[in-house]
């Protein structure tokens, strides 16, 4: 009896390893060309992108510098946060070298269909308010909190946990870019929260 | 005569024993997953991938397997080729992946593949096996895209993605959990009145 369910697991579990061996360069290749992807919408044309890691408010960010013939045209941040309605928000965030921003991309998200989720389209009224502004003159929170950034209607809390995410990924850039040697804690959605 | 008694088999899982309106199995990934006709849709046939390979692995390994410790048999069965759909996904259709990723491992906790290895694969053949996943497969698919589709329609004025133009008045309970209550109760009334005899 025990023999049999060793058998039966084992197998199993050769066989999971084989199909392991088998798709983990395809997984990586693949992991690799959706950020590649995600790099292109949110940056201006590049030749090369230069990774750094960075940590703010204990979140690992991804900062990618992108140059175009050794000069710097931008910078890509891969902000998260864990403030939103049902879990992690990831964006990435494009900054051109004055910090304003291009545009921004939604890596993945669970908020909920029909509402939070409307910031995954194109156009919505989170990513109206922050394309093309400059980050340095912008308050990156949401109105309700006095800030400039238009929420989704009836989704405050994805909202916040957008605005958040920009602020986090704006305060990587500043120290990507050489602004400033240390991140500022992001306060936002985390701080907010408690009123509701 | 043979191939009339495979296709009763088959079409038996698709309404007599529709899984999720007959024999409501499978409550979790259903409730949860159909908040679109695409995502219902994709839910049925990964559900339906792993159902047929189970039952016809179940089937094939019946005899070895001692009746004390079946279900951690069938449970590490399953589990792998949950394990194994999953990378295949990952690894060549990412996009597909991206979409359904967070719905897959449920496929393991989903009772309708253990509950067909149980009352089916461990008591017939392979072949039989095979169409018996092919049958409540396509059960589980037809009601969950149903089901998405309704809810879809209801919820977000769309179907399948398409924009049919009046969102703004729909209202949006119906996609929301409270929303997949309602709609898989009307529709499980009216399955019994009109499909199941």
């Amino acid at each position: 009896m025990v023999l049999v369910l060793f058998c039966i697991t084992f197998i199993s579990a050769a066989c999971v390893g084989v199909v392991n061996m088998i798709t983990e360069g395809p997984i990586a290749a693949a992991k690799e060309a959706a950020v590649k992807a995600a790099l292109q919408q949110v940056l201006p044309e590049f030749d090369a992108t230069e990774k750094s890691e960075h940590t703010a408010d204990e979140l690992l960010i991804i900062a990618h510098k992108a140059t175009k013939g050794g000069e710097v045209v931008g910078y890509a941040i891969e902000s998260q946060t864990k403030n939103g309605f049902s879990g992690l928000v990831r964006l990435m965030v494009g900054f051109d070298t004055k910090g304003t921003i291009l545009n921004v991309n939604v890596l993945e998200q669970a908020e909920t269909p029909g509402l939070g989720a409307k910031m995954t389209e194109e156009g919505n009224p989170l990513l109206a308010s922050v394309q093309g502004k400059e980050a340095p003159k912008t308050k990156l929170t949401v109105k309700k909190d006095g800030g400039d950034i238009d929420a989704l209607t009836a989704a405050t809390i994805s909202s916040r946990a957008y605005a958040e995410a920009v602020a986090r990924a704006y305060a990587v850039f500043k120290v990507a870019a050489g602004w400033q040697n240390e991140v500022q804690a992001t306060t936002g959605a985390s701080q907010t929260k408690k009123e509701e | 005569m043979f191939l009339k008694d495979k296709l009763l088999l088959t079409w038996r899982g698709v309404v007599k024993e529709n899984p999720t309106f007959v024999l409501v199995l499978g409550m979790c990934p259903t409730l949860g997953t159909t908040t679109s006709a695409e995502n219902g849709f994709g839910m049925g046939v990964a559900t339906m991938a792993v159902l047929i390979m189970s039952n016809i692995v179940i089937s094939l390994i019946k005899n070895l397997i001692p009746d004390k410790v079946r279900i951690p048999a069938f449970i590490v069965v399953i589990a792998s080729f949950v394990t194994v759909i999953q990378m295949l996904m990952e690894a060549f259709v990412p996009s597909l992946y991206a979409s359904l990723g967070v719905f897959i491992p449920l496929i393991v906790v989903n009772c309708i593949i253990l509950g067909r290895a149980e009352a089916f694969a461990s008591k017939n053949g392979a072949l039989d096996s095979a169409l018996d996943g092919v049958g409540i497969g396509l059960g589980f698919t037809l009601s969950l895209t149903v089901i998405g589709a309704v809810r879809e329609v209801l919820g977000s004025g769309a179907i399948f993605g398409f924009d049919l133009g009046c969102a703004e008045y729909m209202p949006l309970v119906f996609v929301l959990a409270p929303g997949a209550f309602l709609v898989l109760g009307f529709l499980m009334v009216l399955f019994n009145k009109f499909l199941k005899k």
